[in-house]
């Protein structure tokens, strides 16, 4: 019941997404889709560019345009699409086999099927020249990651799509997708002069009411849903829970926090995953854990397995850069530093030889707590080699707290150096 | 005779015989023979005028071939001199120009060269060996090639005028026999017909021996002379060129007589053919019937072979015909008759060449020629009843074609039937032959079935022909028979167009892609159209705006091609600025003007530096693009080096367009080098015009002996102004309203009555002006310029508003120059936000424009407790930052470093403080 309701409870992410977006900036959607309907029907090249912000929707935007479009028999029937990523096509080498490859044109080439990078680009090349824009199938090229692409060697395949779609050979449309606002920077002067220069930028300023009805939307089971009264119970649970004080504290220091979709999605994702068949709603403690796991520092939960040793050690080095203002240290001060902790106390529980304390300074390293000073070379002796602290102050301070059973002069050494 | 190919060997030239004549003011001396000894090697090989032969040149493995036409050398006999009528190899033809051709070419196919612009004087000594070239007819098949004996045959089908392929006359391919009989009268009208194959004329020629049974049916029958009468009207064309003996030479009658012959396969050939009286025919050939009759056994197989040399079109010059008149009650003959034709052949020489020897003798082979043609009738019974007997009485009583006519009128449409049985049969002789006489006897199969299948061109130059032989016919015979006649030959065409092409193999398919299934909707309304005409890739009529670049490069690349030398140019000017568009324009119209005849023919070819993977491909491209060989880099480099260094002795002026030039730039430079250091060479006759977008490309990043080849013809396109963009997309737009007219209107009423559609666009036109100032200040490239244009069209529709506007515009303008960093800020959560400002306050601290990400994070928490936000932990504070990152609103350091990591903006701190100030 329960998995169940889960899966449908997420089924139309996607959909919201588009739902929230399409009020919000109706002008993108309607831009894109008119400029693919044109190469599509009318057999137009074009070129665009989908910049904004990760979690803002340039995917899931394109797809529900192409979604849109390919009711459209006549779209349906014309439109080949490409679609590469700048994380997976790293060179051009790798793009353009994956180009023929999506373009079932390596059938063509006979049993030899990927020839040298010069002559699959030739023959690519060649394959899109022949093309003209009346009779041949319309190319949709889609580049995710965009900005990646544009690091190629010379771009040599960023200059030949936008060559082709600004030529009178097969019509294609280059659906550019980036982060990156500045994108348009990166491409070559010759690139950049055959590209189209629009650019759809996905921005969305959401103020906290609404970014509270994407949550209430986003947990809402849908009407169809097959038991209608547990929806129905299940609505009415979230409608209270959207309406408490502390969900509305949480939900809006996440929303200053971030007020992208994916965070959102794996706050709400944390509370549903409390829910079980006695449990069958979400509390407001769910989500008062569920933000505390989000917003949980990385840094503290590490240092909170560290030896007391190796906290000393921690310790030792923020004196250090208190006192000499972030620069960077060695083994052998932080082992005086520590040393001189010890001498104040008379017991002497913490005396560790000097090997071991060698051996936990080597884990902190190995645990990225601390990390050697650039360009300090392998040919100093470990002892002296220079390191810096990888952490905040408010972090140590937070993980001794934290830190269980941790002895009290050591906290008070934490504060203050002459404790 | 193979082995003088292979070898690299010395060879001496030596004139044979006596000079057949000799010019004093030339002094030179004119001869018929040339023998060639190879060192070391007994056998002389001869070379005759009129025989095609080898002759060295940049490809070992791929000689040039050629026809001797005259040999001759000068008093001291030092110099011997060939003047030669060329072919092409495939390989030399242009590989744009191959699709002329329509199907795969065959490896061992050549085309008669009749291009102007190539010397065709050659010295003798580049002769390396006689070759066999067997014509085909445009639509036979090539023999298969795997047959050993035949390994140096040549096949031409097509002539080749450096534009289009046409149909060969066999009769200028016809080349003498190979070893000719040397009782033959030496001179060259003389010597034996050129008839084609040449292997085969010489057991034809020089032993009459037609197929006697078929002569003595022949002479026998009545029947037969009726048949041909009946078929009369077929081949009028031939026929005069029988009779245009004033014109021809001897040898000339002979092939076209031969190409009587040839087509005499019942019911095939449309020919129209005359004859002289037939009474003289039948004593005639009762005589050779029986002095041949003892060679029947024998030549059965040869005879079966001759049915080659198609020769379909005779020249015009053959046309004309004062006999005729006096014949014209036979005017009317087929292809099947057979002694009308033997007798036109002692005709001619009778008439025409005054010693009696020879005639007899070329009579003698005439007869023989359509003699051995005719097991084909006797194979195919359905061919026998093709014409009536009262056409026969018709052509007896001596009366005239219109009977004839008819005949041929009725008997037409079960004609193309027959045809392909004719095919089928003589596939099956072929098949037959094959078995028994190996290679030469499937030449000239081929040639056989050529017949049956000449190309378009051919038929309709044939057509007309004989259209105008109608015509003048028609003062003998009624009016009235000309149109049926053109109407039977209509169907008659379809079958042969039906011919098997060699099918492609999907090797060599050109990748494509798929064509649409649904036809690209055309513009609807006016602004579709002005989009469509504003499109980058739509190609302007003309290039406004770079009038004198375009005369500055024309008349360079004119003057080059004019004078065949070479030459380099270079053209520089930031992209967008119509560089390459002018090229283009330049060469079509240069292409236009070489198409006409005002300059020679020229290849141009293009290459593009970011268009291939590596600088050194640009030797492969430009090698294949050439010869549409392939080759490896280094390879291509050598053959291109050895194209254009030696002299070749038919070469067109080569254009070659490299863009991007930059891209070829190499640490040696040696791709740069080569490619303006050909043009200087004497017999390369290459120009090289490279396009590059830094005008001191030459000094900045080449070296001094590259520079130094590029010289100094320079021109540089500068950015457009914004009156000349202005320009450019009111003549764009212009167009639309010459084109649109009425469909304007119409929408213009449909939105808002106005007065004429110009003023609609142009209001638009007149918004520009703001936008093409910034442009122009910006880049001054086209492109942008033109794209803003289509986006403000699309900005227009979309709002609905009838014409674009000046709103429209600027709307276009904001959308692709604004930056998004401020909407982006402006959209950023507050966090985020904060973060910001904590960055900007944390460089004031420092009074540096750059800080780690620990000291921004102090001054954040700081802020969030000043804005009474909770204040965020480190891991989501480096989320964040990182989040900023991505955008590139901040410029960091890699993510590994942690709260060590520096930060900088990427954005002004003025545009922040706005951003954030707005909010």
């Amino acid at each position: 019941m329960s998995k169940r309701k889960l899966k449908n409870a997420h089924l139309p992410i996607g959909e919201c997404v588009s739902q929230v977006l399409s009020p919000v900036s109706p002008c993108p959607c309607r831009h894109l889709e008119e400029l693919l309907k044109r190469t599509a029907v009318h057999g137009e090249s074009n070129s665009v560019l989908i910049v904004g912000p990760r979690g803002a929707g340039k995917t899931t935007l394109l797809r529900c345009v192409l979604r849109e479009l390919s009711k459209e028999t006549e779209v349906q029937k014309n439109l080949l699409q490409v679609h590469l990523n700048g994380l997976l096509q790293t060179d051009d080498r790798v793009a353009l086999k994956e180009i023929t490859r999506q373009l079932h044109l390596e059938n063509v080439v006979g049993d030899k099927v990927f020839g040298s990078f010069a002559e699959n680009l030739a023959f690519l090349l060649e394959a899109l020249k022949k093309g003209d824009r009346s009779s041949s199938r319309p190319v949709l090229f889609v580049l995710d990651e965009f900005d990646l692409f544009a690091h190629h060697k010379n771009q040599t395949l960023l200059y030949n799509l936008f060559d082709v779609s600004q030529a009178a050979q097969t019509p294609i449309a280059v659906v550019g997708i980036s982060c990156r606002l500045d994108v348009l920077e990166l491409l070559e002067k010759r690139v950049k002069s055959r590209f189209s220069h629009r650019q759809i930028h996905l921005l969305s300023s959401l103020t906290f009411p609404q970014y509270l009805d994407r949550v209430r939307a986003q947990l809402r089971l849908p009407d169809d849903f097959p038991d209608g009264s547990f929806a129905e119970e299940w609505n009415a649970s979230v409608k209270s829970l959207c309406e408490d004080g502390s969900v509305d504290e949480v939900l809006r220091r996440h929303f200053h926090s971030s007020t992208d979709f994916r965070s959102m999605h794996a706050l709400l994702m944390l509370c549903l995953s409390r829910v079980s068949v006695a449990k069958p709603a979400i509390r407001p403690a769910d989500l008062l854990d569920a933000s505390r796991l989000c917003s949980a520092d990385t840094k503290v939960n590490m240092l909170r397995g560290l030896s007391v040793l190796e906290l000393c050690l921690i310790i030792a080095m923020k004196h250090l850069n208190d006192v000499y203002r972030g620069e960077p240290f060695n083994l052998q001060m932080v082992h005086n530093e520590f040393k001189k902790f010890l001498q104040r106390k008379s017991n002497s529980m913490y005396n560790f030889e000097h090997p071991v304390v060698m051996k936990a300074f080597e884990h902190l390293q190995q645990l990225e707590l601390i990390r050697p000073v650039d360009g300090s070379s392998a040919k100093t002796q470990r002892e002296y080699q220079l390191m810096r602290l990888m952490l905040d102050h408010s972090q140590i301070m937070e993980a001794l707290q934290k830190y269980p059973q941790c002895p009290t002069d050591i906290k008070q050494w934490a504060a203050s150096a002459f404790a | 005779m193979k082995s003088f190919g292979r070898l690299r060997v010395r060879r001496f030239y030596t004139w044979r015989g006596n000079p057949l004549s000799s010019n004093r003011k030339l002094r030179t001396h004119e001869y018929e023979s040339l023998a060639i000894r190879v060192d070391g090697l007994p056998r002389t090989t001869v070379i005759r005028t009129g025989q095609h032969i080898l002759i060295e040149g940049d490809d070992d493995d791929n000689p040039f071939a050629a026809k001797v036409v005259r040999l001759f050398g000068d008093e001291s006999g030092q110099q011997k001199k060939a003047v030669v009528q060329w072919y092409v190899r495939v390989s030399e033809v242009p590989p744009s120009k191959l699709k002329l051709l329509g199907r795969d070419p065959h490896p061992r196919e050549i085309f008669f060269y009749q291009g102007g612009n190539c010397d065709d004087e050659v010295n003798a000594e580049s002769i390396i060996r006689p070759v066999q070239v067997k014509h085909l007819d445009a639509d036979a098949s090539f023999p298969p090639s795997d047959d050993g004996d035949d390994d140096e045959t040549l096949y031409v089908k097509l002539a080749w005028d450096s534009k289009v392929f046409r149909i060969l006359d066999s009769a200028l391919v016809a080349s003498p026999p190979r070893h000719p009989n040397p009782s033959l009268p030496p001179s060259p009208p003389r010597s034996p017909p050129a008839a084609t194959p040449a292997s085969r004329t010489s057991s034809r020629c020089t032993l009459p021996t037609p197929d006697p049974t078929v002569l003595r049916r022949a002479a026998l029958g009545e029947v037969r002379r009726s048949r041909a009468a009946a078929s009369a009207g077929k081949n009028p064309a031939a026929m005069e060129a029988l009779h245009s003996e004033t014109k021809l030479s001897a040898s000339k009658c002979l092939s076209a007589k031969r190409r009587h012959g040839t087509e005499r396969t019942p019911g095939v050939r449309k020919k129209l053919q005359l004859c002289s009286p037939e009474k003289t025919v039948m004593v005639r050939e009762d005589a050779l019937t029986q002095l041949l009759d003892e060679e029947l056994e024998k030549e059965r197989t040869l005879a079966k072979r001759v049915p080659s040399s198609p020769a379909r079109s005779p020249t015009l010059t053959h046309r004309l015909t004062p006999l005729r008149r006096t014949n014209k009650s036979l005017a009317a003959q087929d292809a099947v008759s057979l002694k009308p034709f033997v007798i036109t052949c002692r005709k001619v020489p009778l008439s025409e060449v005054e010693s009696p020897t020879p005639t007899r003798d070329n009579s003698s082979r005439a007869a023989t020629t359509p003699c051995t043609k005719e097991p084909k009738p006797v194979r195919e019974p359905a061919l026998g009843d093709l014409t009536c007997d009262p056409s026969l009485l018709v052509l007896q009583n001596g009366v005239c074609v219109l009977r004839a006519e008819e005949e041929a009128k009725n008997s037409s449409p079960p004609r193309s039937s027959k045809r392909k049985s004719a095919l089928k049969v003589s596939y099956r002789i072929r098949k037959q032959l094959n078995l028994m006489d190996g290679q030469q006897d499937l030449n000239s199969d081929e040639d056989d079935e050529d017949e049956f299948v000449p190309s378009k061109e051919l038929q309709s130059s044939s057509e007309e022909e004989e259209a105008e032989v109608v015509v003048k016919k028609s003062r003998v015979s009624s009016a009235g028979s000309r149109t049926p006649r053109s109407s039977t030959r209509t169907p008659r065409k379809t079958p042969r167009k039906n011919a098997p092409g060699t099918p492609r193999t999907p090797r060599n398919a050109t990748p494509s892609i798929p064509s649409r299934s649904l036809p690209a909707r055309r513009p609807a309304n006016v602004l579709e159209e002005a989009r469509t005409r504003l499109h980058v890739s739509s190609v302007p009529e003309s290039l406004p705006c770079r009038e004198q670049e375009f005369q500055d490069i024309y008349s360079f690349v004119e003057s080059k091609i004019t004078d065949g030398t070479g030459g380099c140019m270079y053209i520089s000017g930031v992209p967008g600025t119509g560089k390459t568009a002018t090229v283009h324009e330049v060469m079509r119209c240069l292409q236009h003007a070489a198409d006409t005849d005002e300059i020679p023919p020229f290849h141009f070819i293009e290459i593009n530096g970011m268009k291939m993977t590596d600088p050194h491909q640009a030797y492969v491209q430009i090698l294949q693009k050439l010869t549409g060989q392939k080759a490896t880099a280094d390879h291509a480099a050598a053959l291109l080096e050895k194209r254009f260094s030696n002299p070749a002795p038919r070469k067109e002026t080569t254009v070659l367009l490299v863009d991007e030039l930059d891209l070829l730039w190499t640490r040696k430079q040696n791709v740069m080098y080569n490619l303006f250091n050909w043009p200087t060479c004497r017999h390369a006759r290459l120009v090289v015009l490279t396009i590059a977008n830094t005008m001191d490309l030459p000094e900045r990043v080449m070296i001094n002996r590259v520079a130094s080849r590029l010289g100094l013809t320079r021109m540089s396109f500068q950015p457009y102004t914004f009156r000349q963009l202005q320009q450019i997309i009111t003549s764009r737009l212009n167009k639309v309203k010459a084109f649109e007219e009425d469909a304007l209107q119409l929408v213009s009423r449909k939105v808002k009555p106005a007065p004429s559609p110009v003023p609609q666009l142009l209001p638009c036109v007149g918004s520009l002006s703001s936008l093409l100032r910034q442009v122009a200040a910006l880049s001054g490239d086209a492109r942008r310029c033109l794209d803003i244009c289509r986006r403000a069209t699309e900005i227009c529709e979309l709002s609905a508003a009838g014409l674009v506007g000046m709103s429209h515009v600027m709307e276009a303008l904001d959308e692709m120059f604004s930056s998004a960093y401020i909407t982006a800020i402006k959209c950023a959560s507050t966090q985020e936000q904060l973060f910001l400002r904590a960055v900007i306050a944390e460089f004031r601290r420092l009074g540096l424009e750059e800080a780690t990400f620990q000291q921004v994070f102090v001054q954040h928490q700081a802020l969030c407790r000043v804005e009474g936000l909770q204040p965020v932990g480190v891991s989501e504070g480096l989320a964040m930052c990182q989040r900023l990152g991505g955008c590139r609103l901040l410029l960091l350091e890699s993510s590994r470093l942690g709260v060590l990591q520096r930060v900088r903006l990427n954005v002004s701190q003025d545009d922040v403080l706005y951003a954030l100030k707005a909010d």
